[in-house]
């Protein structure tokens, strides 16, 4: 068995402290171990990664496996950062007795996942400190869609059953304002419900999940080439993201790498969707304290980067290039001439349009300790991304676990510990310089050859995790194979379910008329987290 | 504020000549796809590749009637690739009134292996008088604009008031819908103006297929705008529930949860797509209204 060396010793250890209570250690790839447990030392060995080895639970979710093992799984996946590995722990829960034991009290960053594990799978955390539903809402049925007995198509009754309680805040002067699901603005539908003393939020609570499509169940039921355009639609603006990470998933499980110059084109999509995501929300953060020269002259600069889109993979979210073992695409000379031309005019009007955030001391002023995130809140949140960059939180999967071709450049990840408006930001900035001078890197060392490997037959019953940086963090995608070339499982997870619940964090005892620019500085996927 | 002034001056304008001038669209892009029915040899690879199912055939005996559905298309070309017949067209351009006037279909007779033995019968489609016409023989859209503006004129005041509203979509629909306001679409040209409330709006844009968790909010959403009032369906989703058709969390396009005026398929729409289907919709009301 091939382990990565680092992870070794780490191994070792919980070995050594559990004993024969891990019933088996695996390794199908050197950074991705397994390793299967009983169902009563999760928390345990939870606390050990977590608290001794500094693993991050990156992603928590249940798999049924009934048919064959006859009993569900839990899966708890750990990114070692400083080792470059996983480690994916799995226990069993019997269907007799469908309850685990809850770690949100210890690791407050799968609290969501939990409680999706109870909504789609039926399975009871228990201990946890807010076990109510999540995913489905309040009025639906008692149903489980995640277990194999449930078909995708079921048609469920009406809208019965009460309605969500929230949670209010009480005492003189205390008032709540509800505020969605349908925004002000054009974006996605979520409910926030403020309480309020005067001007100063004391609690904000989310209500998510109001565009839940049952993606992943989905998934399970589409042929494999299908579920690469699926993956293309779990969140919109991380088309290309996602897509790579269900390839990066499927490629694992066959056991085939793209060729290099497939990786590289890979890289540079990679790159262009987080400039103009970027670019974007600069514009945005800026509106949303009326700064709307910036925005303007950004939405101007967005719209160059993707109409590049276009001109180079059809689609103007770089829908389409993505397919298993590769890409669909191929950039001919023209069209790496026109990338290269817009990377130059880029800089000189990013400078200029930049220096007039630089240069607008009231508009920084508002950016500056506006809803700051601690590091300290932002690590218990396990919060990923550039959120977490900008609190203090030191990690990119693309230096860290190199994928595409990130293997062959040299990353520089911006990181501040200040957590506000201001420094979510600045990362921000920094980003579009280092993906510019990255893609001008990808383009000058850019390989010929083939742009895709044939993948074959999928081994059954094989699992992997494939992962790719997005620009709003990293991206999971875990599946495991039924017969046929089918999925049984494909859990994704978008860094916006790892930090919403910071939101809740950075908007406390900031002003409502500042959540429209706290709320845009993180610029979080509804789609990607309810899925 | 001399900084801010200068960096728009030596900008300049930016805003897109179209309508006036055909839209600025790449040769490479991907708009929608065009069959040729009279030659069409083998409906099946193309349906087998098809991940909305845009492309269909069911066959009866020795008959086949094959079907594209624009309504469900993606634009993904994967059909283009495995046949000939197929072409992508890099215009996107195809918003219609009626959900059936998306729909395409054709008969064949079968051959023993499989394959396509001639066409039976004449395309049966019901496509709008309009949009089957190429572009240079459309109602030019600049007449249209001015419809629009005499419309809005005579029915809304001075402006059209949309409220958007996502029912599940995944946000691909939001980036384009947005870069309406951006100077280089500049929906306001034309009086179209974005409300943050239904009960300012004209006109509900409604984008995803409609979740199980957002209908109610859909609903509420429809009935808080007065009436007169329009529905337009955005993308793919919106048209036909796209990629995640019906299923325990989706009630599919939007037309199964409140009565939709006007179809933009897509995914997303760009600008221009839903730009051209909306001017097009307001030179209709005219004769429904």
């Amino acid at each position: 068995m091939n382990i990565l060396p680092s992870l070794q010793p780490i191994l070792n250890e919980l070995t050594q402290r559990f004993g024969n209570r891990i019933e088996a250690v695996h390794a199908p790839r050197p950074n991705e171990v397994y390793v299967h447990a009983q169902t009563d030392l999760a928390p345990g060995i939870t606390a050990q990664l977590y608290r001794h080895f500094e693993a991050r639970l990156v992603s928590f979710f249940a798999d049924d496996a009934r048919e064959k093992d006859r009993t569900f799984h839990l899966y708890y996946v750990f990114a070692l950062d400083a080792e470059g590995g996983f480690i994916i722990l799995r226990v069993p829960i019997s269907p007799e007795k469908p309850e685990f034991t809850s770690v949100t009290n210890a690791v407050h960053a799968v609290d969501w996942q939990e409680r999706e594990v109870q909504d789609m799978f039926g399975l009871k955390p228990l201990w946890h400190p807010n076990p109510r539903r999540c995913a489905l809402h309040d009025d639906w049925p008692d149903v489980h869609p995640l277990r194999k007995d449930f078909d995708l198509r079921t048609v469920l009754p009406a809208f019965k059953g009460e309605r969500h309680n929230f949670k209010t805040v009480e005492g003189e002067g205390v008032f709540q304002v509800p505020v969605g699901p349908v925004h002000a603005g054009i974006i996605e539908p979520g409910h926030f419900l403020f309480s309020v003393a005067g001007e100063p939020v004391l609690y904000l609570q989310l209500r998510m999940f109001y565009v839940h499509k049952g993606t992943e169940k989905l998934f399970e039921n589409l042929p494999l080439p299908h579920c690469v355009r699926l993956a293309e639609s779990i969140s919109g603006d991380s088309s290309f993201a996602h897509a790579t990470a269900f390839c990066h998933a499927v490629e694992r499980v066959a056991g085939v790498e793209a060729p290099p110059r497939a990786r590289f084109l890979r890289s540079i999509c990679l790159e262009l969707e987080r400039i103009y995501n970027h670019i974007g929300d600069i514009g945005a953060i800026c509106t949303d304290v009326a700064f709307v020269t910036v925005h303007m002259h950004c939405l101007r600069l967005r719209e160059r980067v993707l109409r590049l889109n276009e001109q180079l993979t059809g689609n103007r979210l770089l829908r389409g290039m993505a397919c298993l073992g590769g890409v669909r695409l191929d950039f001919d000379a023209a069209q790496v001439e026109a990338l290269s031309c817009l990377l130059a005019e880029l800089r000189p009007e990013l400078e200029s349009v930049l220096m007039l955030i630089d240069k607008s001391p009231s508009t920084l002023d508002r950016f500056k300790n506006t809803g700051v995130l601690k590091p300290s809140v932002a690590r218990d949140l396990g919060v990923v991304g550039l959120a977490g960059r900008a609190s203090g939180f030191d990690h990119d999967l693309r230096r860290d676990f190199p994928h595409a071709a990130y293997d062959r450049v040299q990353v520089n990840v911006p990181v501040y510990q200040v957590g506000d408006v201001e420094h979510r930001l600045r990362v921000r900035i920094d980003e579009v310089w280092e993906s510019l001078s990255l893609i001008e890197q990808f383009v000058s060392k850019l390989p010929a050859g083939p742009l895709r490997t044939e993948i074959g037959d999928l081994p059954e019953d094989a699992s992997a995790l494939g992962y790719v940086e997005g620009w709003r963090g990293e991206i999971f995608h875990w599946i495991r194979t039924g017969p046929g070339n089918r999925l049984a499982r494909c859990k994704i997870k978008d860094p916006s379910l790892q930090n919403w619940p910071a939101l809740s964090e950075a908007i406390i005892g900031n002003i409502i008329p500042d959540f429209p620019v706290v709320n845009k500085s993180f610029n979080l996927s509804y789609s990607g987290n309810d899925r | 504020m001399f900084g801010i002034l200068g960096k728009s001056l030596s900008t300049g304008i930016v805003t897109t000549t179209y309508p006036a001038t055909p839209p600025e669209i790449s040769i490479h892009a991907r708009g929608r796809p065009e069959i040729d029915w009279a030659n069409w040899k083998d409906a099946r690879p193309a349906a087998a590749i098809c991940p909305t199912g845009a492309i269909s055939h069911e066959d009866d005996g020795a008959t086949r009637k094959a079907r594209l559905d624009l309504g469900k298309c993606v634009f993904c070309g994967l059909c283009a690739d495995v046949d000939k017949a197929i072409r992508m067209t890099s215009d996107g351009r195809c918003a219609a009134r009626k959900r059936d006037d998306l729909l395409t279909s054709a008969s064949y007779s079968l051959k023993p292996d499989g394959t396509h033995g001639g066409l039976l019968s004449p395309l049966s489609k019901s496509q709008g008088e309009n949009d089957r016409l190429p572009v240079s023989q459309r109602e030019s859209i600049e007449t249209l604009g001015g419809k629009l503006k005499e419309r809005a004129t005579k029915i809304f005041g001075r402006s059209l008031h949309i409220r958007e509203v996502d029912a599940g979509s995944c946000n691909g629909c939001e980036i384009e819908i947005i870069n309406l306001n951006s100077p280089v679409y500049d929906a306001e040209r034309f009086g179209v103006h974005f409300v943050a409330s239904p009960r300012h709006a004209d006109m509900l844009l409604v984008t995803g297929p409609v979740a199980r968790n957002m209908e109610l909010a859909l609903r509420k959403t429809y009935d808080a705008t007065p009436e007169p009032r329009l529905v337009v369906a955005v993308g793919a989703c919106g048209c036909s529930g796209g990629i995640f058709g019906v299923n325990y969390a989706t009630r599919g396009g939007v037309d199964q949860v409140i009565p939709v005026d006007l179809y933009i398929p897509g995914c997303p729409p760009n600008p221009v797509m839903i730009l051209d289907g909306l001017l097009r919709l307001l030179g209709r009301i005219d004769t429904s209204f």
